[in-house]
C-alpha cells in the first residue's frame, strides 16, 4: 500500500519534473528569442522611421466637377481644409463653392463700374490671402480673402469672406485708362510696392506706400510715398516684385529679362539685363509660366517645353549681385500652363497643356510626383495652404480636386551628401541648419559637415591614439616584468570605466583654456619627450653595472615615469619664451594673424587629445592581449637565433599579432566615431567642413545630441536625425564586423592563442 | 656604440616603454587632478582683504577668497605681447556687486592680509557674502555689539535652520500629498467623464473630497506661514562689506557663517566634513551652482536599480538561450556577432532608439489606454524614468549577454553531462549545476553594466533625464516609484552645470566635486567587480582547471 502511494507520488514528481524542464525550455526559447527580436527590431525601426524621407508623393483625385460660375478664371484658391474653394473671374466676380462638389457657396460681384472687368492679379501675401487686381481701366483694387474657421457642435464650418482693408476706392495706375496687363507688388513692414504694367507698352508704373495705422482701431491707410515710371526694352509679359521688395523682374516671353534694383523706393534703378532662354540648337524656346517660390526670392520660369528653371540672385565678394539660373527640372513634356507654389516649403507644382501635374521641390532637385489630372490642357492650378492637396481649371472648364500625401519632399542623395546652391549664398556648398525662425526658411539638411566633423573628430583621435595604445601594448605585452604588468594593465583598463562626460567636461574646461594659454608647451612637448627618452636610455645603457642591475629588466616604462615628468615641466617652463620668440608672445594671436589660420578655442586638437585618451585603453586592451598571446615556442626560436628582443619584436611577434592589432584599431575607431560627450563638450559644435586642427567641428552624434529633443514627432528634421543615428550605426557596425571577422579569422589560424 | 645600440633597435624599446608611461601618467594624472579639484572645493579657505590701487593714485579693499591665478594678454600682434599676472578673486555679494569675482593685477596689490575677524556667509540667494559682522539686531529690537554678537549671530542662524526645517518638511511633504491628492482627483473626475459615468453622486462625492483637501491645504498653508514669519523676525546681521558699507542681512537669508581666518586646524576640518555630507545631501540651489546634489545622486541610483533589474534576467536568458538550447547553425553564429557589434554601436543610437521607440511609439500608445484622464498632457509618452532605465538597459544588454555566455562557456561538458547521467533534467543542470558555477562572469558583466549605465550620459539627454526635476522619482505618495517622472543624473549634472550654466567661473568647483563622486561610484564599481571576480573564481577553482 505503503509503496504504491511512495511510487505514484515518485511518478507524480516525475512528471512535475519533466513539466518544470518543458517549460522552462520554452520560457528561455521565447525569452531568448524575444530579446534577440527586440534587437533586430531596433535596426528595423531604423529603416522604418527613415523610409518615408525617400518615398514619392501618392496623388489621388477627389472629385471633378464642371465649375460653377461662369467667364474666366483669374485667381484660384482653396481653404486649409480643402473645404470651399474660390474663383476670381474676369468680369470682376468673386465665386466660393464648396471645393469637394463645385456646389456654389457665394458669389459677389467686385466694386468696379460697369463694364470695367479685371485683366491681372497678384497675390501679394498667401498667408492673410491680401490680392492686387489690374483692372481694364488702368486701375488697382486691393482686397483680402479668407476662410474662417468655426466649430458647431464639433463639426468644422468654414465661413469665407472677402474685404477690403484699405478702402473700395481703387488706385489709379495707369492715368491714361489703359488696361493693366501685369500688377505685382509686396508689402515689407510699413513700406508696399504696387507696380503695373498695361497692355502693349514697355513702361511699368512703380508706385511705393506707406501703411498708415490708425490711432485707435485696427484700420490701415495707404499713404503714396513715390511714384515713377520704368523704361523697358521690351512689352513685359510678366513683372514681379520680389520678397524682400529688392528686385524687379520684367520678363517677355523670349526669355529677355530687365532687373531693377528697387531697395531704394524713391529711386529705382535698372540694375541688370539677361536672357534667360539662351538658344539650345535650333529650337525656340519659350517661357508660357513664371512665378515666385516661396519666400520670393526664386524665381521659376516655366517653358513651352515643358522645362522649368529656377532662379536667383547671387552676391559676389564686391556686393555685386548676378543672377543665376541654379537648377532645371525637365519632367514634363508639354508646355507649362501655370504653376503654384507651397506656402510652408520650397515646393510647387507644374500644370501643363497635357494635362499632367508634376509635384516638385526646388532645393532637394527632386521629382516627388507626376500624373495625369485632366485629359486637356489644365489652364490654372491651385495649392491648398498644407500642400496636402490641389484644384486645377482645365480647358474645358472642368474643375479637378487631387489629394496629395508628400510629406517629405525635402530630403534628396542630393541635399544629403552633394554640393547644393541655396537661396542667398554664392555658390553650392555643404551645409547643414535645420531650424530658424522665419516660415520661408529654406532647411540645409546636409550630412555631409557633420559626417566630415564625425571623421575628422576620429581622425585626430586616432592620431594621438593609436601610436601610443599600440607602442604601450607592445611594450606591455611582450618586454614588460610580469609583475609590473599585472599592475599596469588594470590601472589603464580603469581609464575605459572613466565617463566620457568627465573627459568631455576637463577637455573643455580645463585644457582648452590651457592650450589657448600654452599651445607651444604642447607641441615642444612633442618633441622634447622622445629626445629626452632617447638620451636616458642610451644613458642608462652606458651607466655602470651597479645602478642598472638595481633596476631589473622590464621595468624601464616606471623609470621613464619621472624623465616624462621632467619632460612635460620643461616644455611648460619654455612655452613663455618660445612664445615669445618665435609667435609674438602669443600663438592663438599669431595663427590668426600672420599665419592666417582660425584659431577656435575648442578645436580638433583638443577632441583629438580628450578622444584619444578615452580610446586608448580600448585599443591598449585588444592589442596587450594578442601580443602578449603569441606562442613562446616561435618567440624564444626568433631569440635563439640571434635576433635582438626588438628584432623579435618587429619580424615575429607583431606579423603574427597584426590582424589582431588591425582589429583593434577598427574598434578604436567604432568608438571614436560614436563617441558623443566629449565632442558635444570639448567643440564649438560649428559645422564647418574643415580639416584644420585649430578649427571647431560638429559631429553626427553630437548633432543628434543637440537637436533630437526639440525635433518635432515625424518631422522631417526628426527623420533626417534618424539617418544621421542610422548613418552612425551602420558605419561602427561596418567596423565592427570587419574587426570581428579579421579576428575569427587570426583565431583560427592560430588555434593556440 | 650608440650605432649598435640603435641597430639592436634598443631606442625602439624605450619609446614603447615612454607610451606605457605616458598612458599611466594619463591615468593618474587625470584621476589626482579630479580628486583634488573635487576635494579641494570643500575646505574652509582663507579670506583675504587685498588692498589694490585704482590706477589714480588711491587704493580700494578688496575682500574675498583667491579664486585662482592667471596671465592676461597686453599689447598686440605687432609690437609684441606681454603676460601679465592676474588674480582672480572671489568677492561675492552678487546682489551687491553684480558679479561674484573680480580680477586683479598682482601687481596693483599693495598689502594683503587675512585678518581673523573677516566672515562668509552662505546664502539661500545670491551666493555668498564676505564681511565684517558689525552687530545683530534681534526679534525684539535688541542690538548686540562686540565679542557677543558673533555668539549672537550663530545662535540664530542655528534656530532659523530648525524653522526652515520645519518649513520644507511643510512644502515637499506635506503641502506635495495634498496637490498630488487634488491632481488625482482631477483625473479620476476626468476618467468619470471619459467613461461617461460622471453621475451627479460621483460628482458630489469628488467635490466632498476636493473640500476636504482644500480645508487640509488651507491649514497647512496658514501653519507655514506662520512658520515663515516667525522666521523672518528672527533678526538681523549688520555686516560691513569691502566698499566699507554696512550692509543688513535677515537671517532667514542665510544657512550658515563662518570665521575661516579663525578657525583652528581640527575646526576647519570638521568644517569641510560638514560641508561635504551637506553636498551629498542637499539639493541644488540657484540654477544648480550652489547647494548639493542629492538628486542628482538619487536619480542615478534610481534609474541604475531599475536598469539592473531589467537588464539582469533578459541578459541571462538570452545566453542561456543562445549557449544551451539554441543549436549552433549559422543564425546563432550571425545573431551572435551582432549582439557582439552591438556592444560597440554608440550609446546616441539608442538614445535615438528609445525616444523615438519607447517614448513616442510605446510611450504615447500606453496614454492613450491607459492614461487618457490625463491627456493631452502625457504621462508615459514623454522621457521619463522608466524609459531611461530601459534604454540602458538595451545598450547594456549586450555586455552582460557576452559575459554570462563566455562564463557558460567555461563550464566543462564534463560537468554537465555529469549531472544529466545522475538522472537531472536539463533545467535542473542548468539551475544547480550550470548557472552558479558561470556566476562570477555573470556578476562581472551586470557590474560592468552597471559602471556603463551610471556613466553614460548621451543617450540619456533625450530619453529623460533633465537639468533640476521638481521632485524624487521616489516619494511616500502612492504609487511611491514614478516610473514616469524626470529624473536627474549625476553625469548629466556635469555637462549641464558646466556647460549651461549662467556663472560657470562660480560652479566649476562643484563640477569638479561632482566629477569626483562619478569616479569614485564607477571606480568602486569597476573594483568590486574584479573582487567578486576573483573571490568567486577561487571558490569553483576546482571546476576552473
Amino acid at each position: 500500500m505503503s509503496s504504491t502511494v511512495l511510487q505514484m507520488q515518485s511518478a507524480r514528481r516525475e512528471r512535475m519534473r519533466g513539466y518544470k524542464d518543458s517549460i522552462a525550455k520554452y520560457a528561455i526559447g521565447v525569452g531568448g528569442l524575444a530579446v534577440i527580436g527586440a534587437v533586430l527590431l531596433m535596426m528595423f525601426f531604423f529603416f522604418i522611421q527613415v523610409a518615408p524621407l525617400f518615398s514619392s508623393a501618392t496623388m489621388d483625385k477627389v472629385a471633378s466637377y464642371d465649375r460653377p460660375g461662369a467667364s474666366k478664371t483669374l485667381l484660384l484658391a482653396v481653404d486649409e481644409y480643402k473645404d470651399t474653394a474660390l474663383r476670381i473671374t474676369e468680369d470682376a466676380n468673386v465665386v466660393f463653392f464648396k471645393a469637394k462638389t463645385g456646389e456654389l457657396v457665394e458669389s459677389i460681384k467686385l466694386p468696379v463700374p460697369e463694364g470695367v472687368s479685371v485683366t491681372a492679379y497678384h497675390v501679394l501675401d498667401d498667408a492673410d490671402g491680401q490680392v492686387a487686381l489690374g483692372l481694364s481701366n488702368g486701375q488697382l483694387l486691393l482686397a483680402e480673402y479668407g476662410f474662417a474657421v468655426n466649430y458647431l457642435d464639433g463639426v468644422r464650418q468654414i465661413k469665407p469672406h472677402f474685404s477690403y482693408p484699405l478702402g473700395e476706392e481703387p488706385l489709379v495706375m495707369d492715368a491714361q485708362g489703359r488696361a493693366l496687363a501685369q500688377v505685382s507688388g509686396r508689402a515689407s513692414g510699413e513700406t508696399m510696392v504696387l507696380v503695373g504694367a498695361a497692355k502693349n507698352v514697355p513702361v511699368v508704373e512703380f508706385r511705393a506706400f506707406e501703411l498708415k495705422k490708425a490711432m485707435f482701431s485696427d484700420e490701415v491707410s495707404l499713404e503714396q510715398t513715390s511714384a515713377s515710371q520704368l523704361q523697358l526694352a521690351f512689352v513685359p509679359e510678366w513683372v514681379k516684385v520680389d520678397g524682400m521688395n529688392d528686385w524687379l523682374y520684367a520678363i517677355d516671353s523670349t526669355g529677355d529679362m530687365q532687373v531693377f534694383s528697387i531697395r531704394d523706393v524713391e529711386a529705382p534703378k535698372d540694375y541688370a539685363r539677361i536672357n534667360t532662354l539662351p538658344a539650345e540648337g535650333k529650337e525656340k524656346r519659350k517661357l508660357t509660366s513664371v512665378s515666385f517660390l516661396l519666400g520670393g526670392i526664386s524665381l521659376l520660369l516655366g517653358e513651352e517645353s515643358g522645362k522649368l528653371t529656377q532662379w536667383f540672385p547671387t552676391r559676389d565678394a564686391n556686393n555685386q549681385y548676378t543672377f543665376q539660373a541654379i537648377r532645371g527640372f525637365d519632367e514634363q513634356s508639354a508646355a507649362i500652363t501655370d504653376m503654384a507654389v507651397e506656402q510652408r516649403r520650397k515646393g510647387f507644382v507644374l500644370a501643363d497643356a497635357s494635362g499632367h501635374v508634376g509635384v516638385y521641390h526646388a532645393t532637394a532637385h527632386r521629382v516627388v510626383g507626376l500624373d495625369q489630372v485632366s485629359p486637356t490642357a489644365i489652364t490654372n492650378i491651385a495649392m491648398t495652404p498644407r500642400a496636402d492637396g490641389f484644384l486645377a481649371e482645365d480647358q474645358q472648364g472642368k474643375m479637378h480636386l487631387w489629394n496629395l500625401e508628400n510629406e517629405h519632399p525635402e530630403v534628396s542623395f542630393e541635399v544629403l551628401w552633394q554640393k547644393v546652391w541655396y537661396e542667398g549664398y554664392e555658390k553650392p556648398d555643404y551645409i547643414w541648419q535645420s531650424s530658424s525662425s522665419a516660415s520661408d526658411f529654406e532647411p540645409k539638411y546636409s550630412l555631409a559637415p557633420l559626417a566630415f566633423g564625425t571623421l575628422k573628430a576620429a581622425f585626430y583621435a586616432m592620431l594621438f591614439a593609436v601610436p601610443i595604445a599600440i607602442m604601450a601594448a607592445m611594450f606591455a605585452g611582450f618586454f614588460m616584468a610580469p609583475k609590473m604588468r599585472q599592475a599596469v594593465k588594470p590601472t589603464i583598463e580603469l581609464l575605459e570605466a572613466l565617463p566620457t562626460v568627465i573627459l568631455g567636461f576637463l577637455a573643455g574646461l580645463w585644457l582648452a583654456p590651457y592650450l589657448e594659454k600654452h599651445m607651444p608647451s604642447f607641441f615642444l612637448v612633442l618633441l622634447i619627450m622622445p629626445l629626452m627618452v632617447f638620451l636616458f636610455g642610451y644613458l642608462w645603457s652606458r651607466a655602470p653595472e651597479m645602478i642598472r642591475n638595481r633596476v631589473p629588466d622590464g621595468w624601464q616604462a616606471a623609470l621613464l615615469i619621472p624623465v616624462i615628468l621632467f619632460a612635460v615641466l620643461l616644455a611648460h617652463w619654455l612655452d613663455d619664451p618660445v612664445e615669445q620668440l618665435l609667435f609674438a608672445g602669443d600663438m592663438p594671436m599669431w595663427l590668426t594673424n600672420v599665419a592666417g589660420i582660425d584659431y577656435d578655442q575648442r578645436n580638433a586638437l583638443v577632441v583629438g587629445i580628450a578622444m584619444g585618451l578615452a580610446i586608448i585603453p580600448i585599443i591598449f586592451s585588444i592589442a596587450e592581449d594578442a601580443i602578449y598571446n603569441v606562442p613562446r615556442h616561435q618567440v624564444n626560436g626568433s631569440l635563439a637565433l640571434g635576433a635582438t628582443p626588438w628584432q623579435t619584436m618587429v619580424g615575429v611577434v607583431l606579423p603574427t599579432a597584426s590582424p589582431a592589432l588591425f582589429s583593434a584599431t577598427m574598434i578604436g575607431l567604432g568608438r571614436a566615431v560614436g563617441e558623443t560627450m566629449i565632442v558635444l563638450m570639448a567643440t564649438g559644435n560649428t559645422a564647418v567642413m574643415d580639416i584644420d586642427i585649430f578649427n571647431g567641428l560638429r559631429t553626427l552624434s553630437a548633432n543628434i545630441a543637440v537637436e533630437m529633443p526639440e525635433s518635432e514627432v515625424g518631422s522631417t528634421h526628426y527623420r533626417v536625425l534618424f539617418l544621421a543615428a542610422l548613418v552612425l550605426f551602420m558605419f561602427t557596425f561596418f567596423f565592427n564586423t570587419i574587426a570581428e571577422t579579421v579576428r575569427q579569422r587570426m583565431l583560427k589560424r592560430y588555434g593556440a592563442l | 656604440m650608440l650605432r649598435t645600440w640603435m641597430r639592436e633597435g634598443n631606442h625602439w624599446v624605450w619609446f614603447n616603454a615612454m607610451a606605457v608611461a605616458i598612458s599611466l601618467l594619463a591615468v593618474m594624472g587625470l584621476v589626482s587632478f579630479i580628486v583634488f579639484k573635487g576635494m579641494g572645493h570643500f575646505w574652509p579657505k582663507d579670506i583675504h582683504a587685498y588692498t589694490v590701487q585704482d590706477g589714480q593714485g588711491g587704493t580700494v579693499q578688496l575682500i574675498g577668497e583667491l579664486h585662482r591665478r592667471s596671465d592676461r594678454v597686453e599689447g598686440n600682434i605687432k609690437e609684441g605681447v606681454t603676460q601679465v599676472p592676474q588674480l582672480l578673486v572671489k568677492v561675492g555679494n552678487r546682489d551687491i556687486f553684480g558679479a561674484d569675482f573680480k580680477w586683479v593685477d598682482e601687481q596693483a596689490i599693495t598689502q594683503d592680509v587675512t585678518p581673523k575677524d573677516l566672515i562668509m556667509v552662505e546664502r539661500y540667494e545670491w551666493g555668498n557674502f564676505y564681511g565684517r559682522l558689525r552687530s545683530v539686531t534681534l526679534g525684539d529690537g535688541m542690538t548686540v555689539t562686540g565679542n557677543q554678537a558673533w555668539d549672537a549671530f550663530q545662535q540664530l542662524i542655528a534656530r532659523h535652520t530648525e524653522l526652515h526645517k520645519q518649513i520644507v518638511r511643510i512644502q515637499k511633504h506635506d503641502i506635495g500629498a495634498v496637490n498630488a491628492g487634488v491632481e488625482q482627483l482631477r483625473l479620476d473626475r476626468r476618467r468619470l467623464e471619459l467613461d461617461n459615468k460622471l453621475t451627479e453622486q460621483a460628482n458630489a462625492k469628488l467635490d466632498e473630497k476636493r473640500r476636504q483637501l482644500d480645508n487640509e491645504y488651507q491649514t497647512l498653508l496658514a501653519q507655514m506661514r506662520q512658520l515663515e514669519q516667525t522666521a523672518s523676525a528672527l533678526g538681523k546681521a549688520q555686516i560691513e562689506i569691502m566698499t566699507g558699507d554696512v550692509v543688513s542681512l535677515p537671517i532667514d537669508k542665510i544657512i550658515e557663517s563662518i570665521m575661516p581666518n579663525a578657525m583652528t586646524m581640527t575646526e576647519k576640518l570638521g568644517h569641510y566634513f560638514h560641508r561635504i555630507w551637506l553636498f551629498l545631501s542637499d539639493e541644488p540651489r540657484e540654477a544648480n551652482t550652489e547647494g548639493g546634489i542629492f538628486p542628482a545622486i538619487f536619480g542615478t541610483v534610481t534609474m541604475v536599480f531599475i536598469m539592473t533589474v531589467l537588464v539582469m534576467p533578459f541578459g541571462v536568458i538570452a545566453a542561456v538561450y543562445l549557449r544551451e538550447y539554441a543549436k549552433d547553425g549559422w543564425i546563432t553564429r550571425a545573431v551572435r556577432i551582432s549582439v557582439n557589434n552591438l556592444a560597440g554601436v554608440p550609446s546616441i543610437v539608442y538614445g535615438v532608439f528609445g525616444l523615438g521607440f519607447f517614448v513616442y511609439v510605446l510611450g504615447h500608445n500606453i496614454d492613450q489606454l491607459f492614461y487618457q484622464e490625463a491627456l493631452p498632457a502625457p504621462t508615459f509618452g514623454t522621457p521619463g524614468l522608466l524609459w531611461a532605465a530601459l534604454t540602458l538597459a538595451l545598450l547594456t544588454l549586450p555586455v552582460v549577454i557576452v559575459s554570462t555566455e563566455e562564463g557558460l562557456a567555461r563550464v566543462p561538458r564534463t560537468m554537465r553531462e555529469g549531472s544529466l547521467a545522475l538522472g537531472a533534467t536539463k533545467i535542473e543542470t542548468l539551475w544547480n549545476t550550470v548557472l552558479p558555477i558561470a556566476s562570477p562572469a555573470i556578476m562581472t558583466g551586470l557590474i560592468l553594466a552597471i559602471a556603463r549605465a551610471a556613466g553614460e550620459v548621451a543617450p540619456l539627454m533625450l530619453v529623460g533625464v533633465v537639468k533640476l526635476a521638481p521632485s524624487l522619482p521616489v516619494d511616500a505618495i502612492a504609487p511611491y516609484i514614478h516610473l514616469d517622472r524626470k529624473i536627474m543624473h549625476l553625469g548629466f549634472h556635469i555637462h549641464d552645470v558646466g556647460f549651461q550654466s549662467p556663472n560657470v567661473e562660480a560652479a566649476q568647483p562643484l563640477v569638479y566635486a561632482t566629477a569626483f563622486l562619478l569616479v569614485l561610484i564607477i571606480i568602486a564599481l569597476n573594483i568590486t567587480a574584479i573582487t567578486i571576480r576573483n573571490r568567486l573564481r577561487e571558490r569553483f577553482k576546482s571546476v576552473d582547471n
